[in-house]
């Protein structure tokens, strides 16, 4: 049972980091009803930046996040106004194929510059606190509080903010929106710097949790954060959360019973069934069509 | 009214004499071509391994469009059909068939890479009732994933390590017959009844259901018809390869058909003839770039992206892969609406 339990606070971490990633897919999913699927890369850009400010200028945790958070936002905003804004008007598959152009230059870029894996210096110290049986340690209490107070903040401004209403109102109506005043070009920029810093800081955490860092490694967790924000209901910030967190848990928990193996095949034939289910994913409503 | 059905008459009747044996002539003449080829070394043997390559992409880039472009959808697992193909072909040449009779009985093994794939094709085209759109990408995508991690535990085959002792038996002149052949099937398909119930799909599909399609079939025998072909490619990939890992059909190799796919333009059999052609090459063309032709090529992408937002040949189609049935069809419009004017 405190194996369970023990793993459980894994998956608990591993979710965080999956849940920050989600946050981006769907907000720029829900403004742009557009899949930026360079997101998954730009946590990669952020892990490589701790590296350079960590391990290169030697910088501090907090200054390291921060610097991370700024520069990936940088880099999204930097995206959206060169390659996304000219495709508004286009088709979907355009802008689509675009982000994954925007993708794959990321990834081949970072290893252009740097082929080898590299490895994230320990920020934190190493100190664990034991429970009864269960193991706790600094890195872990850190991320997940991290994650958890910036998905607070995040709550907060696209629920109680001016921007955040904004941002809303673009969701709820791209045509009406601009009509009483809602400046949409700088409303979807700041989307998107939002996003990409939750990436960035996704990537500082994971690059402290696993800290080898390579240029594919965003990939994976970028595919799997995308599977967390559609389990959850793309669009939908909340269930961009939870899916992120039950996609974690149960990556984890599956090692638990069955061979390592085959987490991946556990978790994503366990994510088909509830899509048959749900197609609309947990939280998100089922959009009747009109005929 | 006479007249202008006499002035059509005309062409039609010119068209066709003078064009009816063009194409299987000149894909005859082809044909020979690649068999001198392969004979008698007419090409270096780098380039003939990149045109085969090219061979290959058109398929499973054709195919995809079937899925992607004609029907509307977003699949994103076409690399775990074509793993599905190569490693069930591979399985038959190395396991099952005796060595001196792998040449001849390759076509078999390969259509069987093929019927495996379909099979799971049928099985990814359930959800496909009930989800669309990026629920749907989902679906594909872990399909793939999937099947990827099925093939790493199955240890058989090699688990993750990979498959080999395949023969190689993909030759120039094979993958020729081979491309062409899908090339035909899915052009005629496109332009059957069928087709047009996979393009009313595309545009609408509650509509196109009230208009009595019969849209489960059809999207059913879509994702069949178009695994069928991947597992095709996936075969004759193994064999020209002779090595199969799992990890060689993840999803950076649904990525690049995707992106085939998309450069040359959705709906469009010229269009991804040219896109998988103009792909594959560039990057061999690029290659004393080292590890920057990778970065070229996606920069490439979105540049093409930005300012042909349709890829290379959108929606547009050569009239030679038009049926002169529509062709006359759309020039009875055009002329018709020119009247109205």
């Amino acid at each position: 049972m405190t194996y369970v339990f023990q793993q459980a606070l894994n998956g608990l971490q591993l979710g965080s980091i999956y849940a920050l990633i989600a946050l981006g897919y769907t907000m720029v999913y829900g403004i742009l009803t557009m899949i930026n699927f360079a997101h998954g890369d730009l946590f990669m850009v952020g892990a490589f930046l701790c590296f350079v400010l960590a391990a290169l200028l030697g910088l501090s945790f907090i200054p390291t996040l921060l610097f991370t958070m700024f520069g990936v936002a940088c880099i999204g905003v930097l995206i959206e106004r060169a390659a996304y804004k000219p495709l508004r008007q286009a088709p979907r598959v355009s802008a689509i194929i675009t982000a994954l152009g925007v993708g794959l230059f990321l990834e081949n870029f970072t290893l252009a510059l740097s082929p080898y894996p590299k490895q994230i210096p320990q920020f934190l110290p190493n100190v664990t606190w034991n429970i009864g049986d269960i193991s706790l340690s600094a890195l872990q209490v850190c991320i997940i509080a991290l994650s958890i107070l910036l998905m607070l903040i995040l709550d907060l401004v696209v629920r109680r903010t001016m921007i955040g209403m904004a941002m809303r109102a673009i969701s709820w109506d791209k045509f009406v929106a601009p009509l009483v005043g809602v400046p949409v070009n700088f409303v979807i920029s700041v989307t998107f710097a939002i996003g990409t810093s939750l990436a960035g800081a996704a990537g500082v955490m994971y690059g402290l949790a696993y800290p080898v860092i390579d240029p594919y490694m965003g990939i994976m967790v970028g595919w799997k954060a995308f599977i967390s924000a559609v389990v959850g209901g793309i669009g939908n910030i909340r269930g961009a959360m939870i899916g992120g967190y039950i996609l974690g848990m149960l990556e984890i928990l599956v090692v638990v019973v069955f061979p390592s193996t085959y987490r991946d095949l556990v978790s994503f034939t366990l994510l088909l069934v509830l899509l048959i289910f749900r197609p609309y994913g947990i939280l998100g409503k089922p959009v009747s069509q009109k005929v | 009214m006479s007249m202008l059905r006499e002035k059509l008459r005309n062409p039609i009747a010119a068209w066709t004499s003078r064009n009816r044996w063009a194409g299987p002539c000149l894909l005859a003449l082809l044909f020979l071509l690649s068999l001198a080829v392969q004979g008698f070394e007419l090409l270096d043997p780098y380039v003939q391994l990149i045109l085969v390559y090219v061979g290959i992409n058109i398929i499973m880039t054709v195919s995809l469009n079937l899925v992607n472009g004609y029907m509307g959808e977003f699949s994103v697992g076409h690399a775990g059909f074509m793993a599905v193909g190569a490693y069930t072909a591979s399985i038959i040449t190395v396991k099952l068939l005796p060595p001196q009779l792998i040449g001849l009985l390759f076509p078999v093994a390969v259509i069987c890479g093929g019927l495996a794939a379909a099979l799971v094709g049928l099985v990814v085209a359930f959800p496909s009732f009930k989800t669309r759109g990026d629920y749907l990408a989902i679906v594909t995508l872990s399909f793939g994933m999937i099947v990827k991690s099925v093939i790493e535990n199955i240890n058989a085959i090699g688990g993750p390590r990979g498959f080999l002792g395949m023969e190689k038996v993909t030759t120039l002149p094979w993958v020729f017959v081979w491309t062409v052949l899908s090339v035909w099937v899915i052009r005629n398909l496109v332009y059957s009844k069928f087709g047009r119930g996979v393009l009313s799909i595309r545009e609408d599909e509650i509509a196109s259901n009230l208009m009595s399609v019969d849209t489960r079939h059809v999207k059913v025998l879509a994702f069949v018809v178009s695994s069928f072909f991947a597992g095709i490619g996936g075969a004759l990939y193994a064999h020209v390869l002779q090595f199969i890992t799992p990890r060689a059909f993840d999803i950076i190799k649904s990525t690049d058909i995707l992106i085939m796919v998309y450069l040359g333009g959705i709906a469009s059999i010229g269009g991804s003839i040219i896109g998988a052609a103009i792909y594959t090459v560039l990057l061999e063309v690029l290659r004393p770039m080292g590890v920057w032709r990778m970065v070229c090529m996606p920069l490439v992408l979105v540049i093409l992206m930005l300012y042909r937002p349709k890829g290379i040949m959108g929606l547009k189609e050569f009239s030679w892969f038009v049926p002169l049935r529509d062709l006359m069809a759309a020039r009875v419009w055009r002329e018709r609406g020119q009247k109205r004017v």
